[in-house]
């Protein structure tokens, strides 16, 4: 067995190799390998470690040193200092509270955070089966295969309460009650790994970061609803996370953990990818099926639902990547331990990924019943430059806006429900006081306007009409009755739509409207953009301590 | 590779994996601090490393950490190298990679520290 005294866990998530961590790996190996050490320090690619705007990242065991923003230059002094004389080098580490030498877990990005679902990203090899094993990885599997029958499981996941992660949050184990209890030989499961939301990538981070964490709980699925297949459907713009989930299918059928007689159980499944092409509505559940049959990525009307008649009109369980890799957790684990964390009816965690106007931007998972206040100022380190909180929006373009007066609002289904938004997939984007509330309305409109497939009208016409009104309001020609038309339109097409994507495209602007009000009526009333984002150009505003505050425009 | 054909078989190669994961768990049973100064290095530290390495390797045991250090300021001992085990740190001055050979066979691995070589002792 080899033995490595030294284990430099590289990030090699997008944003990472997008940011130049390719470059760093390569250096930092050629150092290595100049300084001979390559038979006492091991290089390991991980998936994201989450605080994506600290990478190129890496972590060094068995110290635990956490370096950032690494660039191809400082390879060669880790290595001479680091790995030869064990000096970590101060300036490339994360500086974090005083504290000289911190480990990941001393880091407040980090210390709040409660991971299952990412419980591996960023620590193991995605592309080493043999890391996720090491792990207690297919270890929920081998026990459902060898002593728990299809329904146990089923009613397993019922007592965890689990939700879908999704967006509606729909009670999974319920949900996988339906399709089991289906009279038909062929049955699927399909994984939505669309991720429309824009901003958000959590679920692209458990596909290149773990993804046999996926496949256990489609597996653990498909043996619990008496599934013969199973489908991922993930954007073809993912092609990082394509290639890793392909060569994650390849290693579990070689190790027999997925195929023909998994485990030697008599139990059969298999899995194949499906790419799409990136749009928004094949995110719903109705129109993915439809593009994995070779057919138009439109929704079909509701009932049947899939779990009675789905792919190829048969019982389809769907869930979402999240979903599923809180699954092998919970079989593993027991559903009472998962119930412990979060809240009675919001049990588990949820992953978001935090962008906007905070310190620290990046990929976190949280227990439910988080406040809203420890996301952003204990985890993202609060509001840069010295501006202040002015809300949260959540759920991307089917959510809504969480004000400054509910910043202490606990982050679970019902909460968010009771003031308009949703849960949503995971994007949660931070706004403060330069961020103007009806452009971000229009910015999601816009994006939903695009999106809209058009196979129902109060959508394809109802939405490009809101989306003139909000493009008059921010150009300084909104008129007396704009808001009460935008309300009075967006609920008709709320009631009217044939599917999630435009039953909710209006709630960013209600919801908007409800907390901010008087942000719309300055645009029409005084032709003033409050925060001086929108095209009308009044004087910058001043705060209080009358120093000008920066135009910032939305990325 | 060979499919798994059962629990047990899933079982056995989890264990076997998860020793080449140690070094990231923290959770080890012997800690060996080895003092990788410049006066360290000078004196031999590196072959002392290598050694260590290559002896826990031939012995499959991977219960351990190995942490480099800055020179403790004992420059006339070096290499220095420190054990910690159950509690105690033990630290061997001059030592040579025959040395460490046995330190790693008798101490590291079996728990008796070699008299002869300590320098100083002291608990956590
Ligand atoms: C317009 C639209 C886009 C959606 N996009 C996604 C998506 O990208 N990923 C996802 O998992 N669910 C998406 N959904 C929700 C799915 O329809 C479905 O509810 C979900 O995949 C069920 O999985 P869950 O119960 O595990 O949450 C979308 C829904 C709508 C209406």
């Amino acid at each position: 067995m080899k033995i490595f005294r030294t284990h430099a866990l590289v990030c090699s998530g997008a944003q990472c190799l997008s940011a130049g961590g390719n470059n760093f790996k390569d250096a930092l190996s050629a150092e290595i390998n100049s300084a001979g050490l390559q038979d006492e320090v091991q290089i390991v690619e991980t998936g994201c470690m989450g605080s994506c705007e600290m990478g190129p990242m890496m972590v060094v065991y068995p110290e635990g040193t956490v370096y950032i923003k690494l660039v191809p230059s400082d390879a060669a002094e880790i290595v001479k200092e680091h790995f030869l004389k064990g000096r970590p080098v101060k300036r490339l580490m994360w500086n974090a509270s005083g504290k000289e030498f911190p480990t990941l877990s001393e880091i407040p990005f980090f210390a709040k955070q409660t991971k299952l679902v990412l419980r591996n990203c960023g620590i193991i090899n995605p592309e080493n089966i043999e890391e996720y094993i090491a792990n207690d990885g297919y270890l929920a599997l081998g026990k459902v295969l060898t002593s728990m029958k299809p329904q146990e499981v089923v009613d397993e996941i019922k007592k965890s309460g689990l939700r879908g992660r999704g967006g509606a949050g729909f009670l999974t184990g319920l949900k996988w009650g339906y399709v089991a209890s289906q009279q038909s030989g062929d049955k699927y499961v399909i994984c939505n790994a669309d991720e429309g939301d824009p901003g958000a990538y959590m679920d692209r981070s458990v596909l290149e970061s773990d993804p046999h964490t996926l496949l256990e709980g489609m597996i653990i699925a498909g043996y619990a609803v008496g599934a013969i297949k199973g489908y991922i459907y993930v954007r073809a713009e993912y092609p990082l996370a394509v290639k890793r989930v392909a060569l994650a299918l390849k290693h579990a059928r070689a190790f027999g953990l997925l195929g023909s007689n998994i485990l030697n159980s008599g139990f059969s499944f298999d899995i194949a990818i499906r790419m799409g092409a990136g749009a928004f509505v094949c995110g719903e559940e109705t129109a993915l099926i439809n593009s994995i049959e070779g057919k138009r990525g439109e929704p079909r009307k509701k009932p049947p639902y899939p779990s009675t008649a789905g792919l190829f009109d048969k019982p389809t369980l769907i869930n979402n990547v999240e979903t599923f890799a809180n699954v092998p957790v919970i079989i593993h684990k027991g559903a009472q331990f998962f119930k412990k964390i979060g809240t009675a009816t919001s049990p588990g965690t949820k992953v978001f990924s935090l962008a906007g106007k905070v310190n620290t931007t990046g990929l976190i998972e949280v227990p439910l019943g988080i406040t809203l206040r420890e996301i952003v100022f204990d985890i993202g380190g609060g509001i840069p430059e010295g501006h202040s909180f002015k809300g949260a929006l959540i759920g991307g373009p089917s959510g809504g806006v969480v004000p400054a007066e509910h910043l202490d609002i606990a982050i679970d289904y019902e909460s968010l429900d009771s003031i308009g938004t949703i849960m949503g997939s995971g994007g949660l984007i931070i706004m403060d006081e330069t961020s103007c509330m009806v452009d971000i309305a229009k910015f999601f409109l816009k994006f939903t306007v695009e999106e809209s497939c058009g196979k129902c009208t109060p959508c394809r016409e109802g939405t490009p009409q809101m989306l003139k009104i909000l493009q008059r309001i921010t150009s300084g020609e909104g008129m007396p009755g704009d808001i009460e038309n935008l309300e009075r339109t967006g609920r008709i097409i709320s009631r009217t739509s044939l599917c999630g994507l435009g039953q909710s495209a209006s709630n960013p602007v209600l919801s908007t409207i409800r907390f901010f009000k008087n942000e719309y009526e300055s645009h029409i009333n005084e032709k003033k953009c409050p925060s001086s984002v929108c095209d009308m150009k009044p004087k910058a505003m001043e705060n209080k301590n009358g120093k000008k505050i920066r135009v910032r425009k939305i990325a | 590779m060979e499919k798994i054909k059962s629990l047990e078989d899933l079982k056995n190669l989890r264990d076997k994996a998860k020793e080449t994961l140690r070094t990231r768990s923290g959770d080890v049973k012997v800690t060996i601090f080895a003092s990788m100064g410049t006066v360290g290095i000078a004196a031999g530290a590196r072959e002392v490393l290598k050694m260590i390495i290559s002896e826990l390797e031939k012995r499959n045991f991977s219960d351990v950490e190995i942490i480099e250090g800055g020179s403790l300021g004992l420059d006339v001992e070096e290499p220095v190298l420190t054990i910690e085990r159950a509690g105690t740190k033990i630290t061997y001055g001059k030592v040579t990679p025959e040395m460490a050979k046995q330190i790693v066979i008798q101490h590291v691995i079996n728990g008796q520290p070699i008299g002869e070589y300590v320098i100083a002792r002291s608990k956590k």
